[in-house]
């Protein structure tokens, strides 16, 4: 592993250490002399790309060639195929769990997940056979027959796409009481009717002035506890409870948001795929009927609160700012921000007068 | 990261539960007084603890095991001890049945409703409980007991089963095959921990019907060799397969398994030999041999009569494996409902490292391994192989995609040969018969060699764990079964578990290979002939099972999530008789998800959920008289 700096840095810190033959304690501590490194007399450079191999591969009848290591997702990309995607995104670790992705490749048993599989050389693919079609529908009916989709229009354009019909497994059970679909227990369940289709409503979670949390619209894909905890926060607040139909996204015990271990960086919000985790500001208008995307602008700009200067992205309406994200695409930032990037923008709408020191 | 722990401190019946695993807490970090001197200088914790992180399962089972339940501030202990976020372990916390976490009365019975004990009539227990007790979940007799459905136990020979845990300073669980409500209330009664009855093994009869017949290979030693005894194993041919392994060395110990062309008993039948000279010639290191003592699969029972009645055999076994793939380490991850199969392996590993044949220096052979035993905290899916690693490393047990394969990145990312407990056991035959593989792949047929153990239940004269050679008929193995009581026929026969497949009497005269079940379009799994007579309850059966899928499954991705559950509501539409549309639109939608439960999901789990009940469906027949 090299990290590209250590190649040709320059001369290595004069460390004296005991010779080997000399037992370790024999040497007094203050002997070992450490010089701090010299200035590197270049700015230094991230390590020059690897060449990656070219892989052949045939996707829908085409032959193509990918660098090594390339998923499928990558190649069919490279091709202009416009695969549904829903749990991956270009800043998470893939947990290829939603399965809207698959793909056929020949000889295999079962279908592949596009977003996670890398592309071994003469695999043959295709992302429009009549079995990948039927398996991209269902999963799409299943979710819509048991998630709330009203603000994933990436989804509802896949359940069109695929013909996708989720009202066939009747109409949608009662929501479930507050805290009652974190109560349940792995391994029991109480034995449906099947006179209505089994969700996952449930009331909202409001217990922070930040954001909300609507696990009605959750399709459990794994982005916001990927964000929150190793790819990028590194907090752990959130993980996955519960088993099988009743797993969810839970603080610790379910306690609300002030309790527990949620900096309140927003990451989740940014890589929501379903509009379940929303800045209170979008939720409120949304519930006022005020929300409207169409005539929102989004604007670039720099933070200004650090030096690390992450890239803003201000969504303004009606000359307000109703939400912060940052693209994905940033160097800096991969999309992600912290407290005072995401939630510190009030003060750019205080018009007022100063207010006097306190 | 940064451990954010709220709430009261927990008991110290609590912290003693978690510091008798882990050793008393070294700093205020861990949760131990704070020491200026010591904490405030230096960082505690870190990678030192959270390189423990894969001793989360056992702390959570001796809080659960002392308290009966396992509390926030209990929890917030475990996480500071190990450095484990507290949303984490509450992830891991509830994705285990036999972890409560909320309050649970000392004593639990856990009443098994599978298929087979519905045969048995659990039904009934279940309903007498429920009036004597009270409602399944809730505290009866005086608050200190509790019952709760469980899914199979794996003593279906023996049904209906429960298994009864008892919290306290003196934990104790332990099952009881055949009970009724009466002897499930009794034991309910008992003051916890105090005067129970200790772990029983019944009578190995009743298990092994075959017991001291000659001619057994895999069964050679049970009821007739003392389990609890490294000399009496010994002097039942005991640790001669190691030290003609010891000989041979490994590449010719992994030859000879490949000449037995012996496939693994787990139910994936994938070819034992070649998955060893996977891990051999693998780069990583270190590697792992990983048993998996698993044993979920409604229906299936032998590798518990195995642990039970053979566990130095075992142990034997996974020492050759070890030397043939040169790993050092071995784990044994044995279900949390088989307490007395548990306690036998603990004893044979024990007996085992104190007579030199574990440990640093094996046979002063040079050759240095160690097995450590893990129980499981009911999951079936943790009997899936990398779901069972991600158990073993402290996780909930999702499935990892594959590839690659445990055979590269395996238990904690290095090179793992898992294997099935049947499996192993058939090594040291192969080994220390005269003739070796080549000797071991003449029995059996072409396609399918060496012994095989089949769990017969369901209506059957004699039930039990019964070996045949490979190729024996389905008719011959009823047939040493006792076949049907009462004179009646056979309507349906479930073969190789909830997973597996029915079979109608016509399969009677299909000889039980590979080769034959495939052609049939059935499988063998692990081993599962459940026999259905013409008065068995099949809907109730196909509910059963849908709602087995439906509970076990991971809930990882979304086909098998969401799909269980769909399946289970249609079975209740078509049993209720209240179709959305037509039978026929219910039948086809049923296969719609199949379809794609079989061909999307992550794992074998949600790709067979659909297999036995559509099997069924397909032939009217098989469901209704
Ligand atoms: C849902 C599921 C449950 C499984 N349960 C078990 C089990 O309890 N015991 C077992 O040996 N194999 C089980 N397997 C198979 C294992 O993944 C694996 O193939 C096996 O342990 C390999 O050992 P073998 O080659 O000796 O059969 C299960 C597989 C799936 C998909
Ligand atoms: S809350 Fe959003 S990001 Fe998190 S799992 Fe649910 S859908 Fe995915
Ligand atoms: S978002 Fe946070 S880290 Fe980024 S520049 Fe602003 S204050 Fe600094
Ligand atoms: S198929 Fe089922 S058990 Fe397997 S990973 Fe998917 S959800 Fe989990
Ligand atoms: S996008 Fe590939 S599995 Fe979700
Ligand atoms: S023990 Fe009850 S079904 Fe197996």
């Amino acid at each position: 592993m090299t990290d590209g700096l250590s190649q040709d840095r320059d001369p290595a810190p004069d460390v004296r250490v005991p010779a080997a033959d000399t037992a370790p304690a024999a040497q007094p501590t203050s002997e070992i002399v450490l010089k701090p490194a010299a200035r590197p007399s270049r700015i230094p450079r991230p390590p020059a790309e690897p060449v990656r191999a070219p892989v052949e591969v045939t996707i829908d009848g085409v032959a193509l060639v990918v660098p090594q290591g390339s998923t499928i997702l990558d190649a069919c990309r490279a091709e202009g195929i416009d695969t549904p995607t829903l749990c991956y995104l270009e800043n998470l670790t893939p947990v290829n769990v939603c399965r809207v992705c698959v793909v056929e490749v020949t000889g295999a048993r079962v279908l592949v997940p596009a977003c996670s599989r890398r592309v071994e050389p003469g695999m043959e693919i295709q992302t429009d056979s009549e079995r990948v079609r039927h398996s991209r529908r269902m999963v799409l009916e299943f979710l819509g027959s048991s998630v709330d989709l009203s603000t994933a229009p990436a989804a509802r354009g896949y359940i069109e796409r695929y013909a996708a019909e989720p009202g066939r497994y009747g109409p949608p059970a009662e929501p479930a009481a507050p805290g009652k679909r974190d109560d349940r227990e792995p391994g029991h369940h109480h034995a449906p009717s099947g006179s209505t289709a089994e969700n996952v409503f449930q009331p909202v979670k409001v217990d922070n002035n930040l954001y909300v949390r609507d696990y009605s619209k959750c399709i459990l894909c794994y982005k916001c506890v990927e964000a929150c905890g190793e790819d990028a926060q590194n907090t752990f607040a959130i993980a996955i409870a519960g088993r099988g139909f009743d797993a969810r996204v839970s603080t610790e015990q379910d306690v609300v948001l002030p309790e527990s271990a949620c900096v309140y960086c927003g990451n989740c919000i940014g890589v929501c795929p379903t509009g379940a985790l929303m800045f209170s500001s979008e939720f409120e208008m949304r519930a006022a009927g005020t929300w409207d995307e169409s005539v929102q602008t989004v604007t670039d700009t720099i933070c200004p609160y650090c030096g690390v200067g992450c890239t803003l992205s201000l969504h303004v309406q009606d000359n307000e700012i109703v939400k912060v994200t940052s693209p994905l695409d940033s160097s800096i930032t991969e999309g992600h921000l912290c407290v005072k990037g995401r939630f510190g923008f009030e003060f750019v709408q205080s018009r007022g007068e100063p207010q006097p020191d306190a | 990261m940064d451990l954010h722990v709220i709430g009261p401190l927990a008991t110290p019946a609590e912290r003693a539960a978690v510091d008798a695993v882990l050793g008393p807490p070294t700093s205020g970090w861990a949760g131990g007084r704070r020491d200026s001197g010591i904490d405030g200088h230096a960082a505690r914790g870190g990678h030192a603890a959270r390189s423990q992180r894969d001793l989360l399962l056992p702390v959570l089972h001796a809080v659960q095991a002392r308290i009966g339940w396992i509390s926030q501030p209990a929890l917030n202990y475990v996480c500071r001890r190990l450095t484990i976020p507290p949303a984490e372990a509450y992830g891991v916390a509830t994705f285990y049945a036999l972890f409560s976490t909320r309050p649970r009365p000392p004593v639990v019975a856990h009443v098994c409703d599978d298929i087979a004990c519905r045969l048995a009539g659990a039904e009934d227990v279940c309903g007498d409980l429920e009036r004597s007790v009270g409602p399944a979940g809730e505290a009866g007799v005086e608050g200190q007991a509790t019952w709760l459905r469980s899914p199979c136990l794996g003593l279906c020979e023996r049904a209906p089963a429960a298994m009864f845990t008892m919290a306290g300073e003196a934990p104790l669980s332990f099952s009881a095959a055949p009970v009724d409500a009466v002897g499930v209330t009794a034991r309910l009664g008992l003051p916890a921990g105090a005067g129970a009855p200790g772990p029983s093994d019944g009578d190995v009869r009743r298990s092994v019907p075959q017991v001291g017949q000659s001619g057994l290979r895999l069964l050679a030693r049970i009821g007739v060799a003392d389990p609890t005894s490294l000399e009496s194993y010994r002097e039942h041919g005991g640790y001669r397969a190691l030290a003609r392994a010891l000989e041979l060395g490994p590449e010719r110990v992994i030859a000879e398994v490949t000449a037995a062309r012996l496939v693994g008993r787990g139910g994936a039948a994938f070819p034992t030999g070649r998955k060893w000279a996977a891990v051999a010639t693998a780069e990583g290191r270190p590697k792992y041999v990983v048993c998996n003592a698993d044993e979920s699969e409604p229906g299936t029972f032998k590798d518990r009569v195995l642990l039970e009645h053979d566990p130095f055999a075992v142990v034997e076994s996974m020492t050759i494996e070890a030397f043939a793939v040169g790993a050092q380490q071995g784990y044994l991850y044995v279900r949390g409902e088989y307490p007395l199969a548990e306690a036998r392996v603990a004893n044979a590993i024990a007996q085992a490292r104190a007579a030199g044949l574990l440990g640093g220096d094996i046979l002063g052979a040079g050759l240095a391994f160690d097995i450590e035993l893990r129980r499981g905290a009911g999951a079936y899916i943790c009997g899936e192989e990398t779901a069972l690693f991600e158990s073993i490393e402290g996780r909930r047990g999702e499935p990892r995609n594959k590839p690659p394969f445990p055979v590269e990145v395996g238990l904690f990312g290095k090179p793992t040969a898992v294997n099935n407990v049947e499996t192993l056991v058939n090594v040291p035959l192969i080994l220390a018969t005269d003739g070796g593989g080549t000797a071991y792949a003449a029995t059996g047929t072409e396609g399918s060699t060496g012994p095989k153990l089949f769990c017969l239940s369901g209506h059957v004269a004699r039930p039990g764990v019964y070996e045949v050679e490979f190729g024996a008929t389905l008719g011959e193995l009823l047939a040493l079964g006792g076949g049907v009581p009462g004179g009646r026929s056979v309507r349906a026969i479930l073969l190789g578990g909830a997973a597996g497949v029915f079979v109608g009497p016509e399969a009677l005269e299909m000889p039980l290979t590979l080769e034959a079940t495939r052609a049939a379009g059935a499988t063998l799994g692990s081993g599962v002939v459940m026999v259905f007579d013409e008065t068995a309850d099949m809907a109730g059966t196909l509910r059963r099972i849908a709602q087995f899928f439906r509970d076990e499954s991971c809930g990882q991705c979304v086909p098998c999530r969401v799909g269980t559950a769909r399946q289970e509501e249609l079975l209740a539409r078509l049993a209720s008789d209240r179709p959305n549309g037509s039978r026929a639109d219910e039948l086809a939608l049923l296969r719609d998800i199949g379809r794609a439960m079989r061909d999307a999901s992550i794992c074998g789990l949600g790709q067979t959920a659909s297999s036995a009940i559509e099997s069924a469906l397909a032939r009217p027949e098989l469901v209704s008289a």
